[in-house]
């Protein structure tokens, strides 16, 4: 028996609107077996982990908190994936995105500063992730440095940076030696949408991004050489795009995201600069974007359902003593999935029982 | 014995994960498959080389544990890439992810648990040798197995037919193919071994590195590998270099902590990270004439029957 690939005639566009729903139901296959090994019920287990999630309105403001990252990074993911350039680090520039806002929340600790302080945060997280993405971007453009590397290597990097200045310099004197700053102000916190929930301003900065996203690729030339750069780069290099700017470019951009997501995070949900201030938010939303089909919209409904994954998992844990980890494992069999299917658009696969005939001929 | 006897001996443990998992992912990228993967199937292989060793009490089973469960994994890689022709950079960041839940399921009820270590070599008289002796004659099997293996893939890449074979499908599959080699067979192949040698490197880690597993252990030497490969230029001499080289940050790094040297420590431990990066930037610096990388590295092959 043998597998087979051969190629479609022209992508076919019903299968890249159901790809991801047949990902999706052979996840939730996978994951029911995975259940049943670990000794739960499954059908139990697969509604503490997606339906319950739903049915109270606490969870459902969570998990539009959790997706605030998610989108916001998936989005700046996709642009450099969709030119073809290979940023891993999302995770390190959230966490110095994080770092850099911070240090003005800090600094004006206890003074009156006015209310200009989480603007100014906000940008600062996004300039300081920006900044920290460019480095792999300019190692590879100048270098050629494979920035898949680099960028991971630098979450390694930012994770201990933050680590130092929780304990070191940044530490709450009066925090009983906890690693973690002071609670921010007032003036340096991301306020609520509702008097007493969860949902903060950031859930609609992550929808402007999806939106500015939207025009960017679908509206703008920047975004017509994004794409085809990645697509087509032999065509790029002929219609003269230079691919080095646009690396530089959505790297930028992405991390701009990455970190402006990062300061919302520690000035909103936690309030404080801690460890582990991220769950892998930036590795998530790798899988986010490629479930999203690097397309805005699809991002953002994509971060809505990993988002979900976060909070189920948490419950499943609390209510069935499921192990977080099972998160992480739906999580990869999930992009693995996602991947397979999108090779359906592109191909049929076929079954050979018989021996396959002799090869010939160049491909 | 001596400090600097104490800090090559710990340099050679520490090296020697990195050596192993690294000479795997060459002979995979040699075949032209980029497998990103390395961490997951080695943190994989570190749950399960851990688990064999605990439940059986030997070392060799607990080794050969991690072995499968690499290959098991690479092989979840192979059927993506080679048979549906999925994006290769993608699939490895999902069996990393996959690899790190997995290993944490796998690895949950060990936690805390404790082996005897893998046993160090010993010769009377030659390991009694002051100074060398140790170094030369007293190590775990595994510096020793590392070692051969790089020689094994030296041997087999440059001086045997299936060795050129493999190279051929990593530098121009399209002619490969036509020469009737069957390209898809020998990467599968190339990716088991490199799965194999990955969960090795893993299952090093609690077997004979500390006795004991805890989540996450590898800390990211599976991504230092794959850097050590385009350090090498794909050369399996140089992995040797590159490998004792990292080994080296990473333990002076500590003994530097040790030493109470007036920089905090988590910038020492940022040292092996920031010296991938320094190294990568290097290298690839120096290599701008002509790339050494296998030319079809990473990219996907459809045979039309």
């Amino acid at each position: 028996m043998q597998l087979v690939l051969e190629k479609r005639a022209e992508r076919s566009n019903t299968i890249a609107l159901i790809s991801p729903l047949i990902a999706i139901g052979l996840t939730l296959v996978t994951m029911s077996i995975l259940f049943a090994i670990l000794g739960k019920n499954p059908i139990s287990a697969l509604g503490v982990y997606f339906i319950d999630p739903l049915t109270d309105s606490y969870s459902l403001q969570e998990i539009a908190v959790k997706a605030t990252p998610l989108v916001m990074i998936a989005i700046g993911l996709s642009l450099c994936y969709l030119a073809n350039a290979w940023n891993i680090g999302a995770e390190g520039q959230f966490l110095i995105g994080a770092v850099a806002g911070s240090w003005l929340a800090v600094k004006t600790q206890g003074t009156d500063a006015g209310p200009w302080v989480l603007p100014a945060m906000l940008l600062l997280g996004a300039i300081g992730g920006a900044l920290y993405a460019l480095i792999p971007a300019i190692c590879k453009v100048r270098f050629g440095a494979s920035e898949i590397l680099t960028s991971l290597m630098l979450v390694y990097v930012a994770d201990l940076f933050l680590d130092y200045l929780v304990r070191g310099p940044w530490r709450d004197p009066k925090g009983f030696n906890f690693p973690t700053t002071a609670e921010f102000d007032p003036v340096a916190t991301v306020p609520v949408l509702i008097e007493g929930g969860r949902l903060h301003l950031g859930g609609i900065i992550a929808l402007v991004a999806v939106a500015a996203g939207a025009v960017l690729l679908s509206r703008t030339i920047k975004g017509f050489e994004i794409r085809v750069v990645g697509a087509a780069p032999r065509a790029a290099r002929f219609g003269g795009f230079n691919s080095n700017q646009l690396i530089l470019l959505t790297f930028a951009i992405s991390g701009a995201l990455a970190g402006m997501a990062g300061i919302i995070e520690v000035a909103g949900p936690v309030g404080h600069l801690q460890p582990g201030i991220s769950p892998g938010y930036g590795f998530t939303a790798i899988i986010v974007a490629f479930l999203g089909r690097l397309n805005p919209v699809g991002i953002l409904i994509a971060g809505l359902f990993l988002a979900l994954t976060f909070i189920g998992g948490e419950q499943a844990q609390i209510a069935m003593k499921i192990p977080l980890d099972v998160t992480k494992v739906f999580q990869g069999i999930l992009l693995f999935f996602v991947l397979a299917c999108d090779s359906l658009i592109l191909y049929r696969f076929k079954l050979i029982f018989a021996s396959p005939k002799v090869s010939r001929g160049a491909h | 014995m001596g400090l600097i006897e104490a800090i090559i001996l710990a340099v050679l443990a520490a090296s020697t994960p990195l050596l192993l998992a690294a000479t795997g992912e060459l002979v995979t990228e040699r075949s032209g498959v980029l497998n990103l993967g390395v961490e997951g199937m080695m943190i994989v292989g570190a749950a399960c080389g851990f688990g064999g060793a605990w439940l059986s009490g030997s070392i060799i089973v607990g080794a050969l544990c991690g072995i499968v469960a690499g290959v098991l994994m690479s092989l979840i890689f192979a059927l993506m890439t080679l048979g549906l022709a999925v994006n290769q950079v993608a699939a490895g960041l999902a069996l990393t992810i996959l690899g790190v839940g997995l290993s944490g399921l796998i690895g949950a009820r060990f936690v805390g648990e404790r082996i005897t270590p893998a046993p160090k070599l010993r010769i009377p008289g030659l390991t009694d040798i002051p100074l060398i002796g140790r170094i030369f004659f007293g190590e775990d099997a595994f510096v020793y197995l590392s070692l051969a293996l790089v020689g094994g893939v030296w041997f087999f890449l440059y001086k045997t037919r299936p060795g050129l074979i493999l190279r051929a499908a990593g530098d121009n599959h399209a002619s490969a193919h036509a020469l009737g080699y069957p390209v898809l067979k020998i990467r599968m192949l190339s990716v088991m071994f490199g799965g194999a040698c990955a969960g090795l490197a893993g299952a090093y880690l609690p077997l004979a590195y500390t006795p004991f597993f805890i989540p996450g252990m590898t800390a990211g030497r599976g991504w230092i590998a794959l850097a050590l490969v385009v350090f090498a230029s794909w050369l399996p001499g140089r992995l040797i270099i590159g490998a004792y080289l990292f080994g080296a940050v990473t333990i002076l790094q500590l003994h530097a902590q040790g030493w109470g040297i007036g920089i905090p420590s988590q910038f020492m431990s940022a040292l092996p990270y920031l010296a991938t990066v320094i190294v990568l930037v290097l290298i690839s610096r120096a290599r701008t004439g002509g790339s050494t990388a296998p030319a079809a590295l990473g990219t996907v092959f459809v045979p039309d029957r």
